[in-house]
Order: structure tokens, then sequence, then C-alpha cells
């Protein structure tokens, strides 16, 4: 009885999530913990987005020059896809600035820029984690006195196991070899 | 009563045998090589607490003891190169190549930032430490006294093939120790500094690459002891470890 209430418990622990029972790899971003909360309020450790394909990138919202046009890149590459497996992928922007981007502020820009929940993840962390998540994703960003920042504009795929699959400096419009690794990844082998 | 007593003495026991020293230093409006705004703003820097001394080789294994995941043979290759910590004889084992008093080199960004957590501290900043790293062992500015800059350039000539001094050098005037001319330093936004691109480069496929007011242009172009930093500095990555890159911490005030 004792070993079926163990079995039963290590089932709820593993949440019917099949990547939950392979060791991580060395060099998935899921290797370190780090606490996301989106534009829903929700709470998620970015690791619990293990299991499917993401597209990543960093931002913020109250940056008018090239943010507006990675949140564009990132639905461009997205609608590059076929229908089908466009729906294999989520889309994840995290801020680099915790201070000013509150969930409010996350929920407003999502409103704005009519992303859609399903399918898009705003979401904050605190800052010693914002820059532990930029170190992972090779992405750099620097707060200026007036409050703006001088940050690097990229978007990184992760595989379903949190791998950096490819990236891509090309913002603004498609990038077509970052479209294909896209596609080949959620299409899957 | 007397288990209570046992656990304190245990308790006494598990901490490591003298805890690391900080002193508070008062920051202030600071002229940075690398301006705030990108331009010519002066830094400022909050009142806060540094390490008196590096973290040295012994205190890495102690802490490497209790957090096992940062272990050479269990440490994840996304946060730490293969080159982490091959200096010491083993995983558990410093060895003659790597002396208890020296500083720990050979860390990746990573492993330093988790060492500063275990110390309930972080790492500095780079205006924190470059705040710090201005002093000399009578002026809280140093800089622009040419001997002093020769001093420091000095170090960068030391042939890299001898062996790491020891810590437990002259303090200088708040009392930190060994800031210029032991090891390079990790620092928290150590990938914040930018100096490789510029991106008001016209025709340039990464003109985009870098948001914000454009790259930074430096100041003080005679301190480049300072600016070599930098360049190092941005040159990493966070999982990117070097013979000679060790680290300190910082503390709020």
């Amino acid at each position: 009885m004792k070993r079926l209430l163990s079995f039963l418990a290590m089932l709820l622990l593993l949440g019917g999530n099949a990547h939950a029972t392979q060791p991580l790899p060395g060099d998935s971003v899921y290797q370190l913990p780090v606490q996301l909360t989106g534009q829903d309020g929700r709470q998620q450790m970015l690791s619990a987005r293990r299991g499917r394909p993401q597209l990543v990138t960093m931002f913020y919202t109250s940056c008018q020059m090239v943010c507006p046009l990675i949140i564009d890149s990132m639905r461009l590459t997205r609608n590059a896809l076929d229908p089908a497996v466009r729906s294999r992928i989520d889309l994840l922007a995290v801020s680099f600035d915790p201070a000013k981007d509150d969930v409010a502020a996350l929920r407003n820009y999502a409103d704005r820029r009519k992303l859609d929940p399903r399918i898009w993840t705003l979401a904050r962390a605190e800052p010693a984690q914002v820059r532990q998540l930029s170190g992972l994703l090779g992405l750099q960003y620097r707060r200026l006195p007036d409050g703006e920042f001088n940050h690097s504009s990229e978007l990184v795929l992760l595989d379903a196991d949190g791998r950096i699959a490819a990236r891509t400096t090309v913002i603004g419009r498609l990038d077509p070899s970052f479209v294909k690794a896209v596609d080949a990844l959620a299409r899957g082998p | 009563m007397r288990a209570s007593a046992l656990a304190c003495l245990g308790l006494l026991l598990a901490l490591p045998a003298v805890a690391a020293d900080y002193v508070a230093l008062p920051g202030g409006r600071f002229t940075s090589v690398l301006p705030a705004d990108g331009k010519a703003a002066a830094a400022q820097v909050a009142p806060f607490r540094l390490r008196t001394e590096l973290v040295t080789n012994a205190e890495f294994l102690a802490f490497v003891k209790t957090h096992p995941r940062w272990r050479r043979d269990k440490v994840a290759p996304i946060l730490a190169d293969a080159r982490y910590l091959t200096h010491w004889a083993s995983v558990d084992v410093l060895g003659e190549q790597a002396l208890p008093r020296q500083p720990v080199t050979r860390v990746s960004w990573f492993a330093a930032e988790a060492y500063c957590e275990s110390e309930q501290a972080r790492l500095p900043s780079w205006y924190e430490w470059e705040f710090a790293a201005a002093a000399d062992a009578t002026r809280r500015d140093a800089r622009a006294d040419p001997a002093w800059r020769e001093s420091i350039l000095g170090w960068y000539s030391r042939p890299s093939s001898t062996a790491l001094p020891q810590i437990g050098g002259v303090a200088n005037v708040y009392g930190v120790r060994d800031i210029n001319g032991l090891v390079w330093e990790w620092v928290d936004d150590f990938n914040a500094l930018m100096v490789a691109s510029d991106s008001r480069d016209q025709g340039d496929p990464d003109l985009l690459k870098f948001c914000g007011a454009g790259a930074l242009s430096m100041q003080q172009k005679e301190n480049y002891a300072v600016l070599m930093r930098i360049a190092m500095l941005s040159a990493l990555k966070a999982a990117d470890t070097t013979n000679n890159m060790g680290f300190r911490c910082a503390k709020p005030d």
C-alpha cells in the first residue's frame, strides 16, 4: 500500500510530462532556476516550459525604439510557419526592466499589441534572475540614467529541452534561415 | 538544553572558520570610463559594502563541498565551461596548483554569482568595482596620478605563466585589498558594457542589434588599464572561465 501511494505521488509530481522523466541536458537553459511572472500574474519556473519548443526574446514595454520591432519579428516568424506547425511553439518575451514592468504593465502591453495569451507569455523576473537569464541566452543590456536600456536584440529558439537551437539578430523583417530552423524544430524529426 | 547547546556548537562548526570581511564604501558621483548615458554623464554609485579580499581557493572549496552542484564533475556545461576548476588536484582537493590562499580562478560568472549568494551577497556592479579600484592607499581617487597608473599597468606586463600571488596585499584607503594587480574580476553586469559594437554604423546588417542611446564612447583613454578590464569582460560569456579571472562579492549598504 505504501509503495502504491508513493508511486501515485510520483505520478502526480511528474504531472504526465514525458520530458520530466528524462534527465535535463547539461546545456539546457532550464538548468538554472529562473522564476517568471507572466502578464496574467501567474508564476512559473522557466523550466516548466520544457516539453515544447520556445521562441524567446528579451525586451521592455516602455521601449520606443527597437522593442516593438522585436515583438513584430516574433510574430512574423511564427506566422511564416504552416498553421499546423505554428501551434507547436510558444512565444516568450522577458522584460529587462522588472522595476517598471510589473504584471499590469505587461498585461497592458499585451492588450495594446493584441498578443494572444494562448500563444504569448510576457514575463518579468527579479533583477538578479533577469541578469542570469540574459547570461544564459547571450543577450546584453544596460540601464541608462534616463530609465531607457541599451540592449542587444535577438530572437532565440529553444528546443523542447531548453537547448539553444538557433538565434537571429535580424529584427524588423524575416530571417529566412531562422524561420527554416524554427520550422524544422517544430515539425520534429 | 544540552541538545540545543550541542546543536549550536554544530552550527558554529559548520560556519566557515572566518567569515568574510566586508567594508563600507560611500559611493557617490563617479566619473567612470564608461559614461552612464554612453556620452558624458557621471555614474551614481549608491553606498555599498565590498569584500576586502578576493574569494580564495580554500573558500571556494568549502562552498563546493556544501553546494555539490558546483563541483567540476557535476556542474551543468551551460553554467561553466570545460576548464572550470581544472587546476584543482581533484573535484574536492586543491593540490599544488591551487594554494588555499590564492584567489580562486577558472570560475564562471554563474559560479561566482552562486558563491556570492551563499554569502548573502552578490557580485559588485561594474561601477562599484571601478569606484573601489580608483583608490590607492591614501586617496579615494588616484586615477589622475601618472605614477599610480603606471604601477597598475606594471601588472599587465607580469608573465601569466608565473604562479598567482596569494591574497593579503596592501589595503587601499577603504581597506580593500588586491583589487588592482592580482586577477581579473567578474562583475554582475559584465555583459552590459558593450564596447565591441557601435549601433550607429550605417548600413550595418546588425544595425538594430543594440537599441537605446547607441554605443558607448569611452572616456579617459589614458586610463587604459581599466579599459582593458572592460574589453576582457565584454569578450566573455557567462559560462566562460579563464586562468586569471576571479571575483569578490558585494552587499548593499
